[in-house]
């Protein structure tokens, strides 16, 4: 805070110009389906895990999207991979082996 | 920028300014930041273009800055307003014209509400009659300042000493021009150019020879927003804003900054000063910052004042390496001697420049 | 033989004036420019199979063969007359019409009005229709070499009631995403993003057109509507909008930006309707139909019918569709008009 009492605000803004997207380059090389999502959120709406800690695999895929990948690993860390989100799916994403798959790439 | 296409969409916002006759009303805060700014308005209209612009020692603030920070409630605004409304009426005057750009905005978003809710305006009549016993009066045409200085502005250049160009180079000063928000983003057609890119501070720079600057962030507020800023802990965020535009302005190496409201040019020029001293960073050519003018005081310039008779010498960031730039003369020794020789006093030295 | 006067020269003026022609009536076909087809003559490719315009075109005037048509004219004035019309061309032709038939079309919403985006203004920033010219003709020089970066902007003059459209134009997400993977073909190595509030992928393989722009071609989908666009110092465009996804504000830098600009009621039509009262309706400035299911080719003045977009945005197909039903929808009236 220095002499001030006050300092520059950090930005909440996504830069997509800073981003560096080479991991999920190599994630869709691995899982192409990633891209199919259409943000519809039944995967989150169904997610055992997610109403007691946050969990979500579409908030996790647009983080990833957006360069924000701690903040996707965290949103998957509590998954207990059963499948639920795979059921509903409405884009048939195979979305246990893609949290599979996202925590090889990024962890 | 394609300039032709922003000369289309200038010509689709043409404000009527009157081009005499004016009651004018001052800004509560200016006399304090930019001591010289009105004084100077007057000075140019009346003196240097024989205009007829009067004032009388009767008004008072807008309230436009409580009003803002919601601590006083819209009808007394409205009713301080149409105090100031009367007295235009009893001095004779239609035309109305005010030094502040929150001013500027509310006394517009007045009239307007007046007309659309016409029993609010029966009810004002009312408090104004009861309060003051003053007869209620609307202006046949209300402007900013800024407004009659850009009526002027070709006025000005005939009469002027020097222009917005580098002496040693011949190149047109590099400009960038800061609109307070106030002026047109709430009734664009209120304003001079509209409320996307007012031409307002463009067409001054224009007319007396610099170049405008367009850069990514020339929207973004100056940081200031009243109630933003009057609370301490809220300052970094103020400050982050400035800093934003400084970050975005600096590739286009801006020789100077021109603005129309009271907040932005103190923000602006303070804010350089807290920025270097928090970042190390400073904006300007050789380690100063970017100096910050009124357009009063560039106009001032322009037509050969003594910057120091301008106020240059209450600025944060030190404008002599841009008087310098033009050619216009300075005396050192007579930067901190007020009216009569008397000593005004010395800031301490900070990093942006300030000499 | 009766006389049928349609108004506007582009899919739905052509259709049905082959189908009026086929069925004996003397049809006299008026367009105001040089040349016939209308908006479909200016586009490339068509979604959501990728069919080329031209081809299309080029059936279409093949079969209004035999159809009076004047190009370059425009309806100087009209008036009813009795049960007909009199139309009078600004080339002095004058018919008696028994039945007139608007298939004038719409305006592009003209993208400049929009400000904040820069059209007009930034070096680089262009419309949905001077990207299907370039389709086309490969020549504007505000298209770079090898951009490394193309935005898209749906919405541009649709679903905005400060540009005094309040309504969806239909057609431009399925256009923006067609365009998105087009470009993305001549240009593999760049990155595209479109900027949409509602993916309105309605029509049959439209859906999957979208599907393919995300897997095949990667396209970037934003959910937010662009507020402002900037140019920088190296003439890059500053993109702003909301990742409404994770409600966060968001900033791109790119070198082209293309503008969806929507459709409206073409306004020499509305000129031309005026005069004999046939007017825009207070909300989306599209003529008023005779209802808003059953009846859509009829005005509510005797003799007056409607064909395409001038009663509301409407992608080709739906056009040719109208056209064929006022084509029968003038035949059944004239039919009941002789039996009176």
């Amino acid at each position: 805070m220095g002499k001030f009492g006050f300092a520059l605000s950090p930005s909440s803004r996504i830069n997509l110009d800073t981003l560096d997207n080479v991991k999920f380059a190599h994630l869709i090389e691995i899982e192409p389906d990633v891209l199919k999502c259409m943000a519809c959120g039944s995967c989150t709406a169904s997610c055992t895990a997610g109403k007691f800690v946050k969990t979500s695999m579409r908030s996790a895929i647009l983080a990833l999207q957006n360069g924000r990948n701690e903040e996707a690993i965290s949103l998957l860390k509590s998954c207990l991979l059963c499948g639920k989100c795979t059921m509903v799916c409405p884009r048939a994403i195979n979305t246990r082996h893609l949290i599979i798959s996202i925590l090889k790439v990024y962890q | 920028m394609i300039y032709q296409g922003k000369q289309k969409i200038w010509s689709d916002y043409q404000k009527e300014i009157p081009d005499d006759h004016y009651f004018y009303v001052r800004s509560c805060i200016r006399q304090n930041l930019f001591p010289a700014s009105e004084k100077t308005f007057l000075d140019i209209t009346r003196n240097k273009l024989g205009k007829d612009f009067f004032e009388t020692e009767h008004h008072t603030t807008c309230g436009g800055i409580a009003y803002h920070c919601d601590t006083i409630p819209q009808e007394t605004s409205m009713t301080i307003i149409a105090r100031q409304f009367a007295l235009m009426h009893k001095y004779g005057y239609e035309n109305y014209v005010c030094s502040c750009i929150t001013s500027f905005g509310l006394y517009t978003e007045t009239l307007e509400t007046w007309h659309e809710f016409p029993e609010l305006e029966a009810k004002i009549k009312d408090n104004l009659w009861k309060t003051c016993k003053l007869e209620f009066a609307k202006p046949k045409y209300l402007a900013h300042a800024s407004d009659i200085i850009y009526k002027y502005r070709n006025l000005i250049a005939a009469q002027a000493k020097y222009k917005l160009i580098n002496k040693k180079t011949g190149q047109p000063l590099r400009v960038v021009e800061h609109i307070g928000c106030h002026y047109g983003k709430m009734f664009p057609s209120k304003s001079v150019g509209g409320a996307e890119y007012p031409y307002v501070l463009a067409g001054m720079i224009e007319a007396w020879g610099g170049e405008v600057i367009d850069y990514p962030e020339r929207r973004h507020c100056c940081g200031y927003g009243f109630r933003q800023y009057h609370i301490r802990s809220n300052r970094g965020y103020s400050l982050s804003n400035t800093h934003k535009k400084f970050e975005s302005m600096e590739p286009y190496k801006p020789d100077m900054i021109i603005t129309n409201c009271p907040g932005c040019p103190y923000f602006l020029d303070r804010w350089q000063y807290v920025i270097s001293e928090m970042e190390g960073k400073t904006y300007g050519e050789n380690g100063h910052g970017i100096p910050v003018f009124t357009y009063e005081e560039v106009a001032g310039l322009v037509m050969g004042y003594n910057p120091w008779d301008l106020g240059l010498q209450m600025h944060q960031v030190g404008v002599e390496p841009l008087l310098e730039k033009i050619g216009i003369p300075y005396d050192p020794k007579e930067k901190y001697k007020g009216p009569g020789g008397k000593d005004i006093g010395r800031p301490e030295l900070p990093t942006c420049g300030c000499l | 033989m009766k006389n049928i006067v349609v108004i506007g020269g582009g899919p739905s003026g052509m259709e049905a004036s082959a189908q009026l022609h086929k069925m004996g009536y003397n049809v006299i076909l008026v367009e105001k420019s040089p040349a016939l087809g209308g908006h479909l003559a200016k586009w490339d490719r068509l979604f959501p199979q990728g069919v080329h315009a031209g081809n299309i075109l080029e059936g279409m005037i093949s079969n209004i063969n035999g159809v009076k048509y004047f190009l370059n004219a425009n309806v100087q004035s009209i008036n009813a007359l009795g049960k007909s019309y009199n139309v009078i061309l600004d080339n002095g032709i004058t018919v008696l019409a028994d039945a007139v038939l608007f298939a004038t079309g719409f305006d592009l919403f003209k993208a400049e009005k929009k400000e904040e985006y820069g059209y007009g203004i930034y070096e680089h920033v262009i419309t949905n229709a001077d990207l299907e010219n370039w389709f086309r003709t490969k020549n504007d020089q505000r298209i770079v070499e090898n951009p490394k970066r193309i935005g898209f902007v749906h919405c541009v003059g649709s679903r905005d009631e400060k540009a005094g459209n309040r309504y969806c134009s239909k057609v431009c997400c399925a256009t923006a995403v067609k365009q998105a993977c087009e470009i993305k073909q001549e240009f593999p190595g760049a990155e595209v993003f479109c900027f949409y509030m509602d993916l309105r992928m309605f029509g049959r393989g439209y859906e999957d057109l979208y599907l393919s722009a995300q897997k095949e071609y990667g396209v970037r989908f934003i959910r937010g509507r662009v507020s402002e666009v900037a140019e920088n110092i190296n003439k890059e465009l500053v993109v702003k909008a909301e990742d409404t996804l994770s409600g966060k504000p968001l900033k791109v830098t790119i070198d082209l930006l293309v503008l969806m600009s929507g459709m409206q009621n073409c306004s020499a039509g509305v000129k031309v309707a005026g005069q004999i009262g046939v007017a825009g309706m207070e909300n989306d400035g599209f003529f008023e139909t005779k209802d808003s299911i059953y009846s859509l080719q009829q005005a509510l003045k005797p003799g007056v019918f409607f064909a395409g977009a001038c009663t509301g945005p409407k992608t080709l197909p739906d056009s040719l569709h109208e056209a064929r039903a006022a084509a029968l929808a003038i035949h059944t009236y004239l039919q009941a008009r002789d039996h009176q």
